[in-house]
């Protein structure tokens, strides 16, 4: 309706708005992310990324020497120490959790009991007492610091070589390509001889693979493991490209069968007159023109078989040197929690490939999506 | 490298396998039904009711084995014990029915059926309606579909760093506590916040299902006859009436499809789940349980395939749904 | 060099009929066309010569060999397509050549036979481009030189005009007669709906109605003498006027009282017992001329279209049956509102008898048709 006569513009302009906003909550998370992964492993843990690009004011305290650190000076015990780190400035301290900044730098500060404490710009404290300390735990100095933005590429040399997400990153590349082009070639077959070929059964098979379709595969999980079990595939990668093959293929049928069926009669039959057999029909001119729903599949499958993490935990197992990508995520939530820069730096890692993929075939993914609306998951 | 290697050897053996099977059998087919010479017209009849299942063998093949054959054994399964050695009868379904842990999966579920689906139904009809004319829309439309390609995992990692949650005074480093924060409101722990973490749960497979809503609904706006709109309006309608009495109407069917694929993925869902929660805090659901039971600790694979029977009979409405649905698009 | 005989050919999917017992021969270098109205079963027909449906009964032959049961490529035969199935993913080279490579010729053979189609069709400049490249004429070219490429005995075309635009239609219908003199001892059957391409390409028509063939003749004999009043509606434009009425008079020259009030004397035999029957009296709008005389139409014009080289006069399109329509050469301004009596040439009507032409009653023989010429035409050569 552009150009049409009469069109309000604040309507237009709410419309971009709201637009705007939408398209930037869904891309937020995701941008949040990957701002993480380039910062500094300390400013991670004590700032918001989107704090990244500014000079970092952090809160934290400092513990003081206990009275064992104490020496005497002009007859005063005095503890002495810092409270900066590497890299760190001091904007203002305090000795109350309430007022994390009540002094500047330089400033004295009043305890109690004669206690006295000064914090120079520099970081170095200095607290006195007239008579010896007796605490066991020492005093909480609270300090406002600044520090310079840091965003570092130390986060992927780190993850990709010492954390083992490099061999992880290997197996999941093992376990997708393979798992993606088998089904292909099996589905081609089929639903070419869905959409084409005349034989008793037809419908009911092809309304069984759309049921099949929302099989959910839990169902399928531990018969699985124990008929690989007692044919001796047992848990590895041959198992794994196996089930993607067989949890795949209804989707992969579907779809392809769908592309074919709207394939043009006359031009099958023409090749038919032309003398073409079956399997010359089927290679010379089906598949080619099937291209795009093939290329739709491959994505779909693709995405699939890297993004899962069930069908690899069951059939590929958890040793460090079997894990997939979404494994090594999983296990970094559990057990490194604390190690933010390696869960978003690893994090990704993994989301990485599938984007790309994404980006670059989204108009064959939008399209098999279109042609396939009825799987789900 | 060698796995490199090995992965390199798997796709050729597999795909020479593929192209051998059904290259060579239908070389065969021709051999022994020859389509010339004088029973040519028979022989092409016989050789083209075999020829079928030459192409369909494998795909049967794997079906049979890895959907058809499980659904019968974990049926199986459910009413037996837990190595599956005896006959229990029905005794698996009335210890769930019993099972606080099952009746708070099944409570969750149903919240998520009610709640995913809807949200990402309406957030995705929201996004194609709002980006469709906009020049810029098309980007728009790949960042909000985006996440489609992100994994369940990669979303809870992502998700995490806006749930996280730090000592109330503290800088907060999760997003959503930081503007609760300057906001002037405490911090929250999100994810164990009973019974709003399901929730938190559930926005994050809503934001991964709203891009796939969107582009479905997209396109089906789009299919809309442009006329039908141009009428309405020469008729005096609002915008707002196009909308919902001129297009939501002629889309429905297609709402009804996205909403009840969403619905599928959401009775399976089981990643998001698992690596954020695990089902703690009351926020375990079906696929997830049936999990603990498979695989944590000492297994019971009677009641775990109990809970993937209840699963399947679950999907089985939509399952039907759709057969009749794809039936009808066939005539 | 290929005749071609069908013989109680039938062909039934479950119990739905569409053709029944089709007997026809074709000669060797004839061009047939067969025609009839949507859902005649013209394309099947067409089709189960091809070999791409299953004929239900009968026996189809060509050359004297019986082709029920031998494949589409053994028959030797080429068919083009109403949509022309161009291979989309093939240049036109690789279009033309596929059935050659597949037959297992050589490269000099196929490159050869290509590069002739394609000077044959002026479809040179094009051989590397893909069909999408291609406007619709060229597109259907292709789809000829695809069929002349494997040099078959028949040629069979079906519906392939019809996805083009007017002017191209009648240029490419052109270029097909040209190649069908180019090519005399090969045989063409031509499936269409559209009665001008009947009319100007074949050498014989076939009528195809309910299932069956109504008639079988040169164009102009199928135009001059209808065997049933279907024929006679379905071939010309506007179709054909029946006035109902009643004989009154028999003889070499029958006379028809028509119940409009009008009186006819018409150029076809009847018999002594034939008095007092009912017919129907056929007059093709382009025949009928007006007079001052004995009218065997006398009407109020209701509605005139004035076309420049002729104007259509209808008559009774306000009541409930068909109107009647008079095709006048020229222009003739005013005329409507105004009562006007027409009449035809005895030799150009035709008489209907339950539904069927009394040209064409047992135990006549008619003699071998001959054209007639047109009696309103000015260039009649001298006597």
């Amino acid at each position: 309706m552009e150009g049409m006569a009469g069109q309000k513009s604040g309507l237009v302009w709410a419309v971009n708005i709201a637009a705007f906003l939408l398209v930037l909550l869904w891309t937020i998370p995701t941008l949040g992310l990957l701002v993480s992964s380039f910062r500094d492993r300390d400013q991670i843990l004590t700032s918001g990324w989107w704090q990244s690009f500014s000079p970092q004011e952090a809160t934290g305290f400092v513990r003081t020497g206990t009275g064992d650190d104490a020496v005497q000076q002009d007859g005063l015990y005095v503890i002495e120490g810092t409270v900066l780190e590497e890299g760190q400035t001091l904007i203002g301290w305090g000795t109350r959790a309430r007022e994390p900044a009540a002094f500047e730098p330089g400033e004295t500060a009043e305890i109690g009991d004669g206690w006295q404490v000064t914090v120079a710009e520099d970081g170095t404290y200095r607290m006195t007492s007239p008579t010896p300390f007796e605490m066991r735990r020492g005093e909480r100095i609270f300090v406002t610091t600044g520090a310079p933005a840091r965003l570092t590429t130390e986060n992927y040399n780190r993850v990709l070589t010492a954390e083992g997400l490099g061999r992880a990153f290997m197996n999941t590349l093992t376990v997708t390509i393979p798992a993606t082009v088998i089904p292909i070639l099996i589905a081609a077959f089929a639903a070419y001889a869905l959409a084409w070929m005349e034989f008793p059964g037809r419908a009911l098979l092809t309304a069984a693979v759309v049921g099949l379709l929302v099989v959910p595969l839990q169902v399928a999980l531990i018969p699985l493991l124990r008929l690989h079990n007692e044919l001796g595939i047992g848990k590895g990668y041959l198992g794994i490209w196996l089930a993607h093959t067989g949890f795949g293929l209804p989707l992969a049928i579907y779809l392809l069968r769908n592309y074919m069926v709207g394939l043009p009669r006359e031009v099958i039959e023409s090749a038919r007159v032309d003398g073409a057999t079956e399997f010359q029909i089927f290679r010379r001119i089906i598949l080619p023109l099937s291209f795009p729903a093939l290329a739709s599949f491959a994505i779909f499958q693709f995405l699939w078989v890297w993004n899962d993490l069930l069908v690899a935990t069951v059939f590929l197992g958890n040793t460090r040197e079997q894990l997939v990508m979404t494994g090594v995520l999983r296990e970094l939530m559990g057990s490194k929690g604390g190690e933010w820069e390696v869960l978003a730096t690893s994090a990704f890692i993994s989301i990485a490939v599938p984007l790309v993929v994404f980006f670059a075939m989204q108009k064959y993914l939008v399209r098999g999506l279109l042609a396939g609306s009825v799987k789900g998951g | 490298m060698e796995l490199f290697w090995l992965a390199v050897g798997t796709i050729a053996v597999g795909v020479f396998g593929c192209v051998a099977w059904f290259w060579g059998s239908n070389w065969i087919l021709d051999r022994i039904y020859p389509p010339r010479g004088l029973n040519a017209g028979d022989n092409i009849r016989k050789a083209n009711q075999i020829r079928p299942w030459l192409f369909l063998g494998p795909a049967i093949l794997f079906l049979t084995a890895y959907l058809v054959y499980p659904i019968f054994d974990s049926l199986w399964r459910s009413v037996h014990n837990a190595r599956g050695t005896d006959f229990v009868g029905p005794s698996n379904y009335a210890w769930l029915m019993g099972d606080g842990k099952f009746r708070e999966s099944m409570r969750n579920n149903l919240v998520w059926l009610l709640v995913v689906p809807a949200l990402s139904t309406l957030f995705g009809l929201l996004a194609a309606q709002l980006t469709d004319r906009l020049k810029w829309g098309n980007i728009g439309k790949s960042l909000i579909f985006m996440p489609m390609a992100i994994s369940f995992v990669g979303a809870g990692v992502i998700w995490k760093f806006i749930y996280e949650y730090r000592e109330p005074g503290e800088n907060q480093i999760g997003l959503l506590n930081a503007i609760v924060q300057a906001l002037g409101g405490d911090p929250q722990l999100w994810l164990t916040l009973i019974p709003w973490n399901n929730l938190f749960l559930m926005i994050v497979l809503v934001w991964i299902q709203t891009g796939f809503a969107m582009v479905i609904l997209s396109a089906a706006l789009r299919g809309i006859p442009e006329e039908t709109i141009e009428a309405a309006i020469l008729d005096g309608a609002s915008p707002w009436q196009v909308f919902f009495k001129i297009k939501v109407p002629q889309i429905m069917g297609t709402i009804a499809v996205v909403w009840t694929t969403v619905t599928i993925v959401v009775l399976k869902v089981f990643d998001i789940v698992f690596v954020m929660t695990n089902g703690q805090w009351g926020t375990q659901v079906l696929a997830n349980l049936m999990y603990d039971w498979m695989f944590r600790g000492t297994p019971d694979y009677g009641r775990g395939s109990a809970i993937a029977i209840v699963l399947m009979a679950l999907v089985t409405p939509i399952m039907i749904w759709n057969i009749v649905n794809a039936q009808r698009e066939v005539r | 060099m290929a005749d071609l005989t069908l013989a109680g050919v039938a062909k039934s999917y479950g119990e739905v009929h569409v053709l029944k017992d089709i007997n026809l021969d074709i000669a060797s270098g004839e061009f047939i066309v067969f025609v009839g109205p949507s859902g005649c079963g013209k394309s099947t027909l067409l089709r189960m010569i091809a070999g791409l449906e299953r004929i239900s009964a009968g026996t189809l032959a060509i050359d004297g060999q019986r082709m029920n049961d031998i494949p589409p490529s053994q028959r030797g035969i080429a068919m083009v397509f109403q949509s022309y199935a161009l291979y989309p993913h093939m240049t036109v080279r690789d279009n033309m050549a596929f059935a050659l490579k597949i037959a297992g010729k050589s490269r000099a053979e196929v490159q050869e036979a290509t590069d002739r189609a394609g000077r044959m069709l002026q479809l040179t400049p094009y051989l590397d481009r893909l069909p999408k490249a291609l406007s619709g004429g060229q597109r259907q070219r292709v789809a000829i030189g695809r069929a002349i490429v494997r040099d078959p005995k028949v040629y069979l075309f079906d519906e392939p005009l019809s996805n083009l635009d007017a002017a191209l239609r009648v240029a490419t219908r052109i270029e097909i007669a040209q190649l069908k003199a180019a090519m005399p001892d090969r045989t063409m059957i031509y499936v269409t709906h559209d009665q001008t391409e009947a009319m100007t390409l074949a050498d014989r028509i076939v009528v195809l109605a309910g299932g069956g063939i109504a008639q079988v003749g040169a164009p102009l004999e199928l135009y001059e003498r209808p065997v049933n009043e279907f024929v006679a509606g379905f071939i010309g434009s506007p179709a054909m006027n029946l006035l109902p009425g009643r004989v009154t008079a028999t003889g070499p020259l029958t006379t028809v009282q028509l119940d409009g009030g009008g009186i006819a004397q018409v150029a076809i035999p009847t018999r002594a017992g034939d008095e007092g029957m009912r017919v129907n009296l056929g007059v093709r709008p382009e025949d009928m001329r007006e007079t001052d005389g004995p009218a065997i139409f006398e009407g109020t014009v209701d509605l005139t279209e004035a076309l420049g080289e002729v104007t259509l006069l209808y008559f009774g399109t306000r009541g409930e049956g068909v109107p009647v329509i008079a095709k006048l050469p020229g222009i003739h301004p005013g005329l409507t509102g105004r009562v006007v009596r027409l009449t035809a040439d005895p030799a150009a009507l035709h008489l209907f008898h339950d539904g069927r032409s009394l040209l064409y009653r047992d135990g006549v023989e008619l003699p071998p048709y001959q054209p007639r010429a047109s009696a309103g035409m000015a260039m009649q050569p001298p006597a």
